[in-house]
């Protein structure tokens, strides 16, 4: 055997390692008008996404102990997706270990296994589908080579099952083979394991961290503590926009339990011996703001609406704009138009943001919930002066990511305040401030068109989509970025037609710029845009009597990524034996989405109680492509479906005398046990050859799915989100 | 500019009472939040703090086998209280009934929020052996973002099965 070093061969878009998150492109993409802007807009949409980490070794990767357990360090973070339990799955059956000998932990990035990416945009197990495997099956070689070093054996001689290394009665565990030994020979890549010899991929292994979490013992960020610790507050402004320009604090010096008053450039705050303390000297700062105005909700949308702000053509096919802007026929009444809104949304993760940090003469050391763990790294050495060696991230569990955890600059705060007292210090938000500082979910303006054939058939279809921004703006994506990509990417996730038999579609985006932070919201645009075409479709359909699952699988190309949807939109109809019948009081409601190349329909049984709409089952149907766990996708389904009924059914933020409301759950109304379906039937279908997203395209078709029942029930065409009868 | 300025004493009081069975006295704010005597003083960090407002019940505890969200109940009545945390509940060897259904179930997803729903859960479950979908509707008000109010339902009708079959059966 050689013993030569191969890389993993890893792909050069630098702009890569720093997004969130992924779309598809489906049809004909016209972003192109320079070959850069074609090629960077192809490898941010890839369904393929390239894993950015260190692939260069797995002893970054695996940490073999005495006891026979093998450590992974993942440089991805388990915010509840289930990624530990699906990449120690990945390593288990390359490795021959049994998954439940793998204890999962977050890397730290002084152990050098960091990730370039963050950790969203359903890529962490696609993207480490080939690479993992490839590292844990040369781990398992270098393993071999040991232990026939040690047991004067040749290699060949040597079987491997449960982490122990054999020949005839001879054996030894990993943990013997690694004691002492400081050199290995880094073998080439092994061949991969067939999919017929997977042990452990393919099955529904419950997750690992699962009974840590049901006693009560996973650390979060809020969790995370060090000797002799102090608590951080910081002043932030209620009101948008608000520059801070001065403070008194003379009265927070006085107060209880205070340590220190930190004044920076760009907050105040105050370093106290309890968080009780911390919390209440920061409530006697006075602090001077400046806002340029008093927002209001209206401001808002009058801002978002499709004609206002830059518009970008982001997929063409054919002659649609022609077709639907031809006099005659808006005379004849032959093109048919919709509009549609969804409102400012909240993450509303329950852990709130903060860091522990803990900074020293010549290092410092963050403990933090979030999805950005090399970028808070970064972004903490740069604020300090440090080069980034010297910074060592903790990542912790996180308490819910969702998005809101793509920037997480509360650890460059604490680290200041850290310095300023030399003592560890923890702050994080309260809730007020949680909602008032979130990164939102931006608000949309959708406007359709359609004109349909003298079959009812869709001749040509238009959907132009006004949103806030979701990558642009944020610290994680330069400003270079933007001229060259043209829009924005997260805004139109999910904006695309998926329908490609339609012999002439277009897709338009138009970027505004708001006055706060909007940014990535598990699934960005997806849910807002699959609202509004796949309702339109619905009333395309219903304008000929035809059935609404005919009517889209009519109009499904033929290739690979059309067979997919159509097999996703037949399992789905077929398993909730779809009628556009109301039986009973119940309503079914029909839509699909593609997103990230995986395509997902969903069923919904509504009905309407007390003048509510209640939504009683959800059939689901996805293609992951490989489910590597089909236990997690199902539940990644169940939670996609209840948070979107959540989303489209209740959430919404307002904007009322300059500020971001309502500050506090109840008033944020989000679905509870009571709304959430008693029946959730998740179909998989594996029409692929790797695994591909699972954590966000299940919430696409929801919102659009009820709307379509609502219809069915009353002959209300909801075109807001929350929906809301009248 | 930044200054050091002398700690000066909060106002302080002692405070006893049992918490996951064992006795503890406290010196600390009266008025402050049970909620952070327990994370900070005691260091059981499995009850969570999601709002501050009793409007989440991620810092569900029991009060006297009553459910209490725990951000907003002053420290100082606890004073001869029996306190029992997700700590207390049972482990990993000797899980409770709420417990073994949710690990039953795979009910957890981030995991932040299923301690509250747990402890609220095993109130439930004390009060009423067998509660119908209607029952956890009005009485399981938690918020939950990850969604996993679905497995949830089921496990609390599992977890009331398996503590009717433990008390039959003693």
């Amino acid at each position: 055997m050689t013993t030569t070093k191969k890389k993993i061969s890893r792909r050069k878009f630098i702009v890569r390692t720093l997004l969130g998150g992924t779309g598809v492109i489906l049809g004909t993409a016209y972003l192109a008008r320079n070959p850069l802007r074609r090629e960077l807009n192809k490898s941010l949409n890839a369904a393929e996404p390239p894993f950015m980490g260190n692939t260069d070794t797995p002893l970054v990767w695996f940490e073999i102990t005495s006891d026979n357990k093998v450590r992974l360090h993942s440089p991805k973070v388990e915010m509840g997706q289930g990624t530990f339990t699906g990449l120690a799955q990945l390593a288990a059956d390359e490795l021959e270990v049994d998954v439940t000998q793998i204890e999962m932990v977050h890397a730290e990035t002084i152990t050098g296994n960091v990730d370039g990416m963050s950790t969203g945009g359903s890529t962490s197990i696609a993207s480490l589908w080939q690479p993992l495997r490839e590292l844990a099956a040369t781990m398992r070689e270098m393993l071999k080579l040991q232990a026939a070093k040690q047991m004067g054996l040749e290699v060949q001689a040597l079987e491997v099952s449960n982490g122990v290394i054999a020949s005839g009665s001879n054996s030894m565990t990993y943990g013997q083979v690694v004691d002492g030994v400081t050199e290995w020979e880094i073998p080439e890549i092994p061949a991969l394991k067939d999919a017929n010899d997977f042990k452990f991929i393919g099955k529904p292994v419950p997750r690992l961290d699962l009974t840590d979490k049901v006693v009560g013992t996973p650390m979060f960020g809020i969790d995370a503590s060090m000797p002799d610790m102090l608590f951080g507050a910081v002043v932030r402004p209620s009101q948008i926009g608000a520059k801070f320009i001065s403070a008194d604090a003379t009265e927070a010096h006085n107060m209880p339990g205070v340590v220190r008053v930190v004044e920076e450039e760009d907050f105040i705050g105050v370093v106290a011996h309890t968080m009780i303390e911390a919390e209440n000297a920061k409530k006697v700062i006075k602090v001077e703001w400046q806002t340029e105005r008093n927002w209001s909700t209206q401001d808002i949308e009058d801002l978002i609406k499709v004609g206002n702000g830059d518009p970008m053509v982001i997929q063409k096919t054919g002659n649609a704009k022609k077709i639907l802007e031809d006099q005659e026929s808006n005379d004849n009444g032959d093109i048919i138009t919709a509009e549609f809104k969804s409102p400012i949304g909240a993450h509303a993760q329950l852990e709130p943001n903060g860091a522990v940090a803990f900074v020293e003469s010549d290092k410092a050391t963050i403990m933090i919930s979030t999805q950005v763990v090399s970028f808070t790294r970064k972004e903490v050495a740069e604020r300090l002066g440090f080069d980034e060696e010297q910074v060592n991230v903790i990542p912790t569990y996180l308490g819910g990511g969702f998005g809101r955890r793509l920037h997480t600059p509360n650890a460059v705060q604490a680290a200041l305040m850290s310095k300023a007292v030399g003592k560890p210090v923890k702050c994080f938000f309260d809730r007020k401030e949680e909602f008032q500082n979130d990164t939102f979910r931006p608000p949309t303006h959708h406007l359709l068109k359609a004109k349909l054939d003298s079959n009812g058939m869709i001749e040509a279809f238009e959907h132009n989509v006004s949103s806030g921004d979701v990558m642009y703006g944020s610290p994680l994506v330069p400003g270079f970025v933007e001229p060259i990509l043209g829009s924005d990417i997260g805004a139109w996730r999910g904006g695309m037609i998926q329908y490609g038999a339609i012999p002439n579609f277009r897709a338009v985006s138009w970027r505004v710029k708001l006055p706060f932070a909007t940014s990535w919201w598990r699934s960005l645009g997806l849910l807002a845009n699959t609202f509004a075409i796949e309702s339109f479709l619905d009333e395309l359909a219903l304008k000929n009597g035809k059935n609404p699952v005919e009517f889209r699988l009519q109009q499904i190309q033929n290739d690979k990524a059309g067979d997919r949807l159509r097999k996703v939109i037949e399992a789905a109809a077929d398993k909730a034996n779809y009628t556009d019948e109301v039986v009973n009081g119940i309503a079914m409601g029909f839509a699909a989405s593609t997103d990230a190349g995986t395509p997902c329909a969903h069923v919904a049984e509504v009905s309407i109680e007390n003048k509510q709409i209640k939504v009683h089952k959800v059939t689901c149907s996805i293609d992951p492509g490989i489910a590597v766990n089909p236990d997690q996708v199902k539940a990644q389904c169940e939670g996609s479906i209840i948070m979107g009924i959540s989303a489209s059914m209740f959430e919404r933020m307002y904007v009322e005398e300059g500020q971001l409301r309502p500050i506090i759950y109840g008033p944020y109304q989000m679905a509870l046990m009571r709304h959430a379906p008693k029946d959730i039937d998740v179909i998989i279908l594996e029409n692929n050859d790797k695994p591909g997203a699972v954590g966000e395209p299940p919430l696409g078709p929801i919102g659009a799915a009820i709307a379509n029942a609502v219809f069915r029930l009353t002959s209300q065409r909801l075109r807001e989100m929350p929906l809301q009868l009248a | 500019m930044a200054q050091l300025f002398q700690m000066k004493p909060p106002t302080k009081m002692n405070i006893s009472f049992k918490i996951n069975g064992k006795a503890h006295s406290v010196d600390t704010d009266g008025d402050a939040p049970l909620l952070w005597v327990i994370r900070d003083v005691l260091d059981l960090k499995g009850t969570k703090f999601g709002c501050g407002k009793a409007a989440c019940g991620a810092c569900t505890i029991h009060v006297d086998g009553e459910a209490v969200r725990s951000c907003s109940f002053a420290a100082k009545f606890a004073e001869g209280k029996e306190i029992t945390t997700i700590e207390g509940l049972g482990n990993a060897e000797n899980p409770h009934p709420v417990q073994q259904a949710w690990i039953e179930e795979i009910v957890p997803q981030c995991g932040y929020c299923q301690p509250g729903f747990m402890m609220a859960t095993a109130a439930l479950i004390d009060k009423n052996p067998s509660p119908t979908d209607e029952d956890i509707d009005d009485n399981i008000i938690n918020i939950c973002r990850c969604g996993t109010y679905y497995r949830m339902r089921k496990a609390i009708h599992r977890a009331a099965e398996l503590k009717n079959s433990t008390t039959s059966n003693s």
